[in-house]
């Protein structure tokens, strides 16, 4: 093998393991303050990309109604589980951010669909509305089940990635689509040819880890988030209004899947169900880092984007076989210095 | 001991259904695919809802199993009654190998390990040459008897609901044993099992491998039935499926996996013909459909659906009274008179900077009781599980009538005859007083994880109820004896714990905290129960807040103060020593 080769694999995998960095960042910041093991990130990822496509198509992209009935469903359950004690400023509260917000976000949407907007609103409207369906889905699916154990939560998560993808289906139709560079040029260094896409990944990635880094390391609502991941109870009994800790990890999680997806739609053509495989890529990345660690997420990351590009180039019909098995070598290695600790479930 | 009947009234049910008039043969198929993941779903059940071990890997095994007789009877031309003990046996076997990776993983990684290999082995599946890539096996024979061919779905529904109703009939009596138990107390963590001669580790590898050979029997079925096998059906999408029909079943309950298995199936198909006559034109309605429905009856009923149709049934009284009369053999030991029975010496623990247990040396003579005091953080449980082998000493030694135990682990040191309850209850709530006693015993019972399924366990199972009935009796809790241990007060799971220590037939008893909770009346029955254990050969060694009740009971009492012994003596002299009363009382300025 001759080092251009070589040195091409490596950036191709630098590339696709930034985002798959991302998206292992986003599934351990879920987890830990909500334990829920977030399967419909692979869906925000799909949603953010194919919005984008859309909308710099032309074309009105169904998310946006999803984002309005979705927050008129999260209303309700506002005003059911608050239906003892029903005040106006909680029920115009309520109603600002789960109905006028979607609401006013579908009708520029709506103007903007019919004229090719600019990349930057393209932009701008698929992360707001990824984030808002986000949000609303935890209001929905998840705060009811909070209490409930880490398996229920799973399943749950996964009923709403059946639904999703369903949506997805019906949204965006079963053609791939491709958007435009959100950077277009490119410049060449020695054999290696960088181009502006790629170098916004990187750049995002690295500002996403440095701001989570700063959010969790030196803010309040980063300590209350991590407090809630620690110890719930604790946490409320503090004053941290979980729920809140919870609709944050949902709204960061969300943008990251968005931002993931409007990164890596302009590189290669994503279809509704792709998500999926990309949030598990993902996943192991995130099980390396054992969900809890940040950097060592991002690092692992990099080492399965770059696995997956050379075993993609030398044995492409076992990539994924390769890719997932890399897993196993680690949980040995894990499973052999894990130290014998008590757990209690339930 | 749950009734035979009901399952022979679903049986007759089950077999009475083909005969049917009118009978629509599609409704036969459906109940083929129910009994084909009902048998997934009740390996699960086992894994997940009793072992607490989540997998999403067991479509990988129903795929191990398939492609085990696919090729078999393919390309070999094997008759496929000889491939069912094959597939069965690779499911098994690699269930082995994958568990002995997975089963150490503690927590989340768990779940997500097996989804990871079993996405793994999905590729592999479409990728291999002589699984025939994703095309997958076709033409595979048909089962058959004599010159009966099972070729229609009506004739292959018995093979799979015998295999169904069997299976249950197994796992139930498998769950009903002392194998059984051992695994229901897995899920409330690895301590207190342990504690009592449970290797943790083998009886998780021991149910992985049961759901996976269920999950074989599944495949090599649903082989037959299809007469073809493709990669689809044992990717990460259905093994998730899996999982949440045994989660919509209630996953604590064998027959919530058949349950599920029809809820699930059913659903699918009704929302896959029906839907598209409402909601003309859209691709993946029932997917959108299903998903919702499954989140809103989470919601609903988050234990699943069996538990929640059980809740309205009358409830049972309790099973009859064990008989007492059927000894159990006492452990094989020498008789301990006097002497020695348990040394610490110079015994250190530190936690990274802490130092929990200062080199604390004393021993515990044969026949007397020990107290060991002082006050919070002063390092008395950590005493108690430096002992015990539930952590092992930095530096310093602990010895057993002379022998050395620092590195053994808690799983030998209780067949030295040493037993102990926990500071923080460990019982497991939802089994009855009786089935968390009998835990106790399990070093005295003999019978494995086969004889309990086919019942050959029966005796040895009826002297270990016996003596766990005696113990309950012993301790003043036969009234409670068919509860579940959930539901009685702290005060009286202290000394259910206490019942099954005993069990454990010890030389030496370690009770952390035993009166916490107890009523006055309570705490002197506890104090004559433990003169009356001493006065019959049995050493104590207990941990206790209350200083009227220790100051009444020990012949010796040794005061800890932050890790660090500072007095040793009898309950008088303890009393006016002023080292002690300055760690209890402060100083007086």
């Amino acid at each position: 093998m001759n080092t251009t080769i070589m040195l091409f694999l490596v950036q191709d995998g630098i590339t696709n393991g930034a985002i798959y960095a991302l998206l292992g960042l986003a599934l351990v910041l879920v987890f830990a303050v909500t334990r829920v093991i977030l399967i419909p990130q692979g869906e925000f990822v799909t949603y953010g990309a194919l919005t984008y496509a859309s909308l710099a198509a032309g074309q009105m992209p169904g998310t946006a109604k999803l984002a309005l009935a979705l927050g008129i469903g999260a209303f309700a359950f506002d005003l059911f589980v608050a239906r003892k004690a029903l005040h106006a400023r909680l029920i115009v509260r309520s109603f600002v951010t789960n109905i006028v917000l979607p609401g006013i976000v579908l009708a520029l949407t709506v103007y903007f669909a019919s004229e090719k907007p600019p990349v930057a609103i393209c932009i701008a409207l698929s992360l707001v509305i990824v984030a808002m369906i986000g949000v609303y889905l935890y209001r929905i699916a998840f705060q009811p089940l909070a209490h409930t154990s880490v398996l229920v939560l799973l399943i749950a998560s996964v009923g709403v990635h059946l639904a999703l993808q369903g949506l997805g289906l019906l949204f965006f139709g079963a053609e791939g689509q491709r958007g435009p560079a959100v950077l277009s040029g490119a410049f060449t260094a020695g054999t290696l040819r960088f181009t502006g896409q790629s170098i916004t990944v990187y750049a995002i990635t690295i500002a996403f880890i440095v701001g989570l880094w700063l959010f969790f390391g030196l803010t309040l609502y980063g300590k209350a988030l991590r407090a809630t991941a620690v110890n719930r109870l604790g946490a409320r009994l503090a004053g941290i209004r979980t729920t809140l800790s919870g609709q944050i990890a949902f709204l960061l999680a969300s943008v990251i899947g968005a931002l993931s997806g409007i990164m890596i739609v302009p590189i290669t053509t994503l279809y509704y169900d792709s998500g999926f495989l990309i949030g598990l890529k993902g996943f192991v990345a995130a099980i390396i880092g054992g969900l809890v660690s940040y950097p060592l997420t991002a690092v692992a990351a990099l080492v399965v984007g770059i696995v997956e590009a050379f075993s993609s180039f030398y044995a492409s019909n076992y990539k994924e076989v390769i890719v997932f098995m890399l897993l196993i070598p680690v949980l040995l290695l894990r499973s052999l210095a894990a130290p014998a600790v008590e757990e209690e479930k339930d | 001991m749950q009734s035979r009947l009901p399952i022979l009234i679903f049986a007759a049910l089950m077999a009475a259904i083909p005969f049917v008039p009118g009978m629509p043969p599609f409704w036969i198929v459906l109940l083929d695919n129910i009994g084909l993941a009902a048998l997934v779903a009740m390996g699960l059940v086992l894994l997940t809802g009793v072992g607490g071990l989540t997998s999403f890997g067991q479509a990988a095994f129903v795929g191990f199993g398939a492609y085990t007789t696919a090729v078999l009877s393919t390309a070999y031309g094997l008759s496929p009654w000889l491939t069912l003990p094959l597939s069965l046996l690779v499911s098994g076997s690699l269930a082995v190998l994958l568990g002995l990776i997975t089963v150490r993983l503690s927590g989340h990684y768990l779940p997500l390990g097996t989804l990871a290999w079993g996405l793994g082995l999905f590729y592999l599946f479409s990728k291999l040459e002589f699984l025939g890539r994703n095309d997958g096996i076709s033409a595979i024979p048909p089962l058959s008897i004599g010159t009966f061919k099972m070729l229609s779905p009506g004739s292959i529904y018995y093979a799979i609901w015998v295999a169904v109703i069997l299976s249950a009939l197994l796992t139930m009596n498998l769950l009903d044993s002392r194998t059984g138990r051992a695994i229901r107390a897995l899920r409330r963590g690895h301590v207190a099992a342990e504690a009592f001669g449970v290797h943790t580790p083998r009886a998780k590898l021991l149910v992985f491998i049961h759901a996976a050979v269920l999950a074989g029997l599944s495949g090599w079925l649903y082989a037959h039935l299809q007469r073809a096998v493709n990669p689809t059906p044992f990717g990460a999408q259905a093994g998730i499926e899996y999982l949440f029909i045994a989660v919509v079943g209630g996953a604590g309950y064998v027959w919530g996996g058949v349950l599920g298995a029809a809820i699930v199936v059913v659903l699918k198909e009704v929302l896959q013909s029906y839907l598209p006559l409402i909601l003309p034109g859209s691709g993946q309605v029932e997917t959108i459909v299903f998903g919702l429905m499954l989140v809103a009856l989470l919601q609903l009923a988050p234990g699943g659906l069996w538990p929640w149709l059980m809740s309205f049934l009358p409830e049972r009284t309790g099973g009859g009274k064990p008989d007492t009369s059927l000894e159990l053999e006492s452990r094989t030991r020498s008789p301990v008179q006097s002497g020695v029975l348990l040394q610490v010496e110079k015994a250190r623990k530190q936690f990274g900077g802490v130092v929990a247990v200062n080199n604390v040396s004393f021993d515990v003579q044969a026949r007397e009781i020990v107290a060991l005091i002082g006050p919070n953080g002063a390092g008395k449980s950590t005493t108690f599980n430096l002992i015990t082998g539930v952590l092992s000493a930095t530096s310093g030694s602990v010895s057993v009538l002379g022998r050395k135990v620092d590195k053994a682990p808690p799983q030998e040191i209780v067949k030295l005859g040493i037993s102990r309850t926990f500071q923080h209850v460990k019982l497991v709530p939802d089994m009855t007083v009786l089935e968390n006693v009998a835990i106790g015993a399990h070093l005295r019972g003999h019978s494995g994880p086969i004889a309990s399924m086919l019942r050959l366990d029966r005796t040895d199972e009826a002297k270990l109820l016996a003596e766990a009935a005696r113990q309950i009796e012993r301790v003043g809790l036969t009234e409670q004896m068919h509860q579940l241990a959930g539901s009685l007060s702290l005060g009286q799971q202290r000394i259910v714990e206490i019942a099954r220590a005993l069990c454990v037939d010890p030389m030496l008893l370690l009770l952390d905290e035993p009166a916490a909770g107890l009523r006055h009346m309570e705490k002197q029955r506890l104090a004559a129960l433990l003169r009356d254990l001493r006065d019959g050969g049995m050493s104590v060694l207990l941990v206790e807040h209350d200083m009227g009740f220790v100051m009444n009971l020990a012949d010796r009492i040794v005061v800890l103060d932050f890790g660090t012994k500072i007095a040793e003596g009898t309950p008088a002299t303890i009393k006016t020593n002023p080292e002690v009363i300055k760690a209890y009382l402060g100083v007086a300025a």
